[in-house]
């Protein structure tokens, strides 16, 4: 048996320019299925993925933001997001979907997902992963 | 593209039988499609596939297995949210199966 790893998912860009926000959490949905540890970062225009209030309706695309609330049931609980990237573009958590999972060994307890942290920080979470896959 | 009939009505699929528009759905496709994997929905398969529904309106994607397992024990109760009883209702793989009975697409991550 293969030991648990580490993977972090970091998430770099705009939700709907591209097809990397999707992808992401797709692979994301997928790999959370294998019981590893998972971890997502959310940096430079890749905060936007979290904010509140996306509507696609002008440009023909499926909005998937309510997919992240659905993180928590699938265990994944540890999202961390760049402050200076938020500052940088002059959003706060507030403009952020408030991510909660429920802990079960506390009677469905319900948590914060989402931990603020600032760069050097979120590297020292970097350089203690297994595994990065970046999006 | 392939189609199913219920009540007279045509319902577009894909090749392996999940509806190609999930608004398309209703309750008659619903037991048709049970009827060719010759299931007869009852109450508590209702349940499962009411639940699906549910979870997809508000998430906009179908849950894994597991996810499903848990979050039937916490909304039906424990005797409810486990393998064995969701496999008893649901033989082919309760993600798999209910989800197509609800109309929704395959669960991500399944093959």
């Amino acid at each position: 048996m293969s030991k648990t790893k580490k993977m972090m998912y970091i998430n770099r860009k705009a939700p709907y320019g591209t097809i990397y926000a999707w992808e992401s959490l797709e692979v994301v949905l997928i790999g959370a299925a294998f019981e590893q540890d998972v971890s997502l970062a959310f940096m430079d225009d890749g905060v936007y993925q979290l904010t509140k209030g996306q509507d696609t309706s002008g440009i023909g695309m499926k909005n998937f933001s309510p997919t992240y609330a659905a993180l928590g049931d699938f265990e994944v609980n540890k999202i961390y997001v760049d402050k200076e990237s938020l500052e940088e573009r002059g959003l706060t958590l507030d403009d952020l979907q408030h991510l909660v999972w429920e802990d079960e060994d506390e009677d469905w307890a319900e948590k914060d997902s989402i931990h603020l942290v600032s760069r050097a920080e979120l590297s020292d979470v970097l350089a203690d992963q297994d595994v990065l896959f970046n999006f | 593209m392939s189609s199913i009939e219920a009540n007279g009505k045509t319902y577009e699929t894909d090749e392996e039988g999940y509806l190609a528009d999930l608004n398309t759905w209703d309750k008659d496709v619903a037991a048709v499609m049970a009827k060719i994997d010759d299931c007869d929905l009852t109450e508590n398969h209702w349940e499962v596939i009411n639940f699906l529904r549910e979870y997809y309106e508000e998430y906009q994607i179908a849950p894994a297995v597991r996810v499903l397992t848990k979050a039937i024990g916490k909304k039906l109760g424990k005797d409810k949210g486990n393998s064995k009883y969701l496999y008893e209702l649901f033989p082919y793989g309760p993600a798999k199966q209910a989800c197509k009975y609800a109309g929704l697409p395959k669960p991500t991550g399944c093959v």
